[in-house]
């Protein structure tokens, strides 16, 4: 009897993990063919042979240019800020117990946002400034709020209710930047209102890239620790984690890369809300979903990019099509959440 | 019978401070008013101001600058005692502390019919945008409500405030889908969203007061009963309130008013929030003083920060939006924090 019960719970283990194993390929795989057709597709449709020539540093003639100067680095950004956004998330749903608190409704990305739109507008400041103060003040934002939830005794409901109060005002103050600001400088400040993989540059995409490839392993770290939080407080000390540590070194690393992220796409709604959720629906419970959301971040970005490049008359900016998309989701998760009475 | 008698005289009385509160609000807004006529871009000594106001025959620049002020202030006045109105009606409606129309996102479901009428319906003068911006800003209420109040507890601030944030996310991308390939509609609709107080005129103050007067009888004879409903559906009941149409009825006042507000002055957020929050504190719960006094407290506010506005935006202007956004925001951090753990 008893070994019968063992075997059982042995087998769905072992199944469970193969889901999590295949659906993480897979994922991998869809991540991949989108990268692809990010490089194939534009005005003129190169095929696989002529990408993966350029690739490898051949000259085409017409590919070489469009593939590596326009196409290239567009994919990266999508590649990458869809990671970090997904990954970030993930983090902080997970952190918080709950899907709703993540960066873009408690509003951190709003803070990187009204960094950089200042940077640009009023100091007219480099790329690299502009990265810098993304970053501060994402994290300034993430600290103020979550000392002000902290007060009396923290609670979830009381960090989200200030998150929005604060996002007003950085909404106002960049309306306000928007409005004194030059009009040359405006298309470029008009990104951080919806984010946009348009002129994405190479070089503007190296601090992304480091920063994501620095946090990710110290995020799977740490994730093991993170599993124990969700079991509430109480428990994940007494299994022996230092919880303010680790909340501490998880708030960072994530907002560090959904600010960079920030930084060079702007504010792509919806992913770092919808990749947790999705990723968690498909690999199941018992694993970590961290890779799992970064891909589904990726996979996000990359194909409603595609979408909004090629499926209508205008081309929309990314943001636009995953605030959409992420729309009807974001309704359905709040109406069963209301209905468990999580809240 | 006799306590009967004693609890509806308790009932009819007026908060010990009625009179000194407004007494003090009406003289706040004698001064907000003149502060509107006196400051802007341009400073107005008083015998330009009595020149302007009192002998139209003056043809001075200052006369002229006055006489634009004029209409200006008197938009502004009706906006913010709309915005305070609907904010004292909604909060009670809803019996929730932080229900605003900014935060509600009705703000933004009228923008998206505006957008709509604007790019789809050739719409371009404010008689048509009014009607639209009423029903989006209706339709997105219901449908607001209906989200944050289902489950257990009903409508507690949180859920609501989710359910607002997360349509006016929805909304907004909408609004950008919409724009972006029509530059023309961008254009005309950036001078609706900027709106501010500025573009107010002569017809938008003809075409608001109708609204406005209904508006303020819906408050006026909702709020009895409204009192009743404060304690509970039930006792409401009990005491002959038809709960159901008492509800929807106050709530179409409520966006009557702010759908026709944003519909001539854009999306201006926090009004009613502030100006009922402050009215409660000092006077009590009675909303029938609460909304007189909202609505004055509201014109305040409102024209205390179009001022601002203007100051700190010398020499053009900062929209009062904005201003609004930053005197409002920390104000509902502060209920916030606040409020008991389970009232959230």
């Amino acid at each position: 009897m008893m070994n019968e019960t063992m075997k059982m719970i042995k087998t769905s283990r072992v199944k469970r993990k193969r889901r999590f194993i295949m659906m993480t390929f897979l994922m991998a795989i869809i991540s991949l063919v989108l990268c692809g057709l990010m490089l194939m597709l534009g005005n003129t449709i190169y095929p696989v042979q002529d990408v993966i020539k350029v690739l490898l540093g051949e000259q085409v003639k017409g590919a070489t240019f469009a593939v590596n100067t326009i196409r290239f680095p567009r994919m990266v950004a999508g590649l990458f800020a869809g990671f970090a956004f997904g990954a970030g998330g993930y983090i902080f749903q997970t952190m918080l117990r709950n899907p709703l608190a993540n960066p873009n409704v408690i509003g951190i990305t709003t803070g990187s946002s009204a960094a950089a739109v200042f940077c640009i507008i009023v100091l007219n400041a480099s790329n690299a400034v502009v990265s810098i103060a993304a970053v501060m003040g994402g994290l300034a934002t993430a600290i103020f709020i979550y000392l002000l939830a902290k007060g009396t005794s923290f609670s979830i409901g009381r960090l989200i209710l200030i998150g929005i109060g604060i996002q007003a005002m950085l909404t106002a103050f960049i309306n306000y930047l928007m409005l004194i600001g030059d009009t040359h400088d405006i298309p470029a400040a008009m990104r951080w209102l919806s984010g946009s993989l348009n002129g994405a540059k190479l070089a503007n995409l190296y601090p992304l890239i480091l920063i994501v490839c620095i946090c990710t392993p110290i995020l799977m770290y740490f994730a093991k620790r993170l599993e124990m939080l969700e079991l509430g407080e109480q428990a994940a000390t007494s299994l022996g984690v230092n919880t303010n540590q680790t909340r501490v070194i998880l708030i960072i690393t994530s907002v560090l890369m959904i600010a960079l992220a920030t930084a060079a796409t702007g504010p792509i709604a919806f992913i770092s809300f919808l990749a947790g959720p999705i990723a968690k629906k498909l690999v199941g419970v018992g694993f970590s979903g961290l890779i799992p959301a970064g891909l589904i971040g990726v996979i996000l970005v990359l194909a409603a990019d595609l979408i909004g490049q090629f499926a209508f008359e205008t081309r929309y900016p990314v943001g636009v099509i995953t605030g959409i998309i992420g729309a009807p989701y974001l309704i359905y998760l709040l109406i069963r959440i209301n209905r468990k009475g999580d809240l | 019978m006799k306590s009967t008698s004693v609890l509806e005289k308790k009932q009819n009385m007026m908060p010990r401070n009625f009179i000194k509160v407004s007494l003090l609000l009406i003289i706040l807004l004698g001064l907000c008013i003149l502060a509107s006529l006196v400051f802007g871009s341009r400073m107005i000594g008083w015998t330009d101001l009595l020149n302007g106001l009192f002998h139209s025959e003056a043809q001075s620049h200052e006369a002229n600058v006055i006489r634009q002020r004029v209409v200006r202030t008197i938009f502004c006045l009706l906006c913010g005692a709309a915005l305070g109105v609907s904010g004292a009606l909604m909060q009670s409606v809803t019996r929730n502390p932080i229900a605003d129309p900014s935060i509600l996102g009705v703000n933004t479901g009228a923008s998206l019919f505006v957008v709509c009428g604007i790019a789809f319906l050739n719409i371009s003068s404010a008689n048509q945008y009014i009607w639209l911006a009423i029903a989006g800003a209706f339709i997105t209420a219901i449908f607001v409500f209906g989200i944050g109040s289902m489950g257990r507890g009903g409508a507690t601030p949180l859920k609501l405030v989710l359910a607002g944030a997360a349509t006016s996310a929805i909304l907004s991308s909408l609004v950008v889908a919409i724009m972006i390939p029509r530059t023309n509609v961008m254009d005309q609709f950036r001078f609706w969203q900027v709106g501010s107080v500025g573009s107010g005129s002569w017809d938008a103050i003809t075409l608001f007061i109708p609204f406005i007067v209904v508006g303020l009888l819906i408050a006026l004879i909702t709020a009895p009963a409204l009192n009743a409903m404060a304690l509970g559906d039930d006792v409401a009941t009990g005491l002959g309130v038809r709960t159901g149409t008492v509800r929807i009825v106050a709530a179409l006042g409520g966006v009557l008013l702010c759908g026709a507000a944003t519909a001539l002055a854009g999306p201006i957020g926090f009004i009613g929030l502030l100006a009922t929050h402050i009215v409660r504190l000092v006077i009590g719960p009675d909303l029938r003083y609460i909304i007189p006094m909202s609505a004055l407290s509201g014109a305040i506010i409102l024209t205390f920060s179009d001022v601002i506005g203007r100051l700190l935006g010398s020499p053009s202007e900062l929209e009062v939006g904005i201003v609004t956004a930053f005197i409002g925001a920390p104000i509902l951090i502060l209920i916030t924090m606040k409020a008991k753990m389970r009232a959230i």
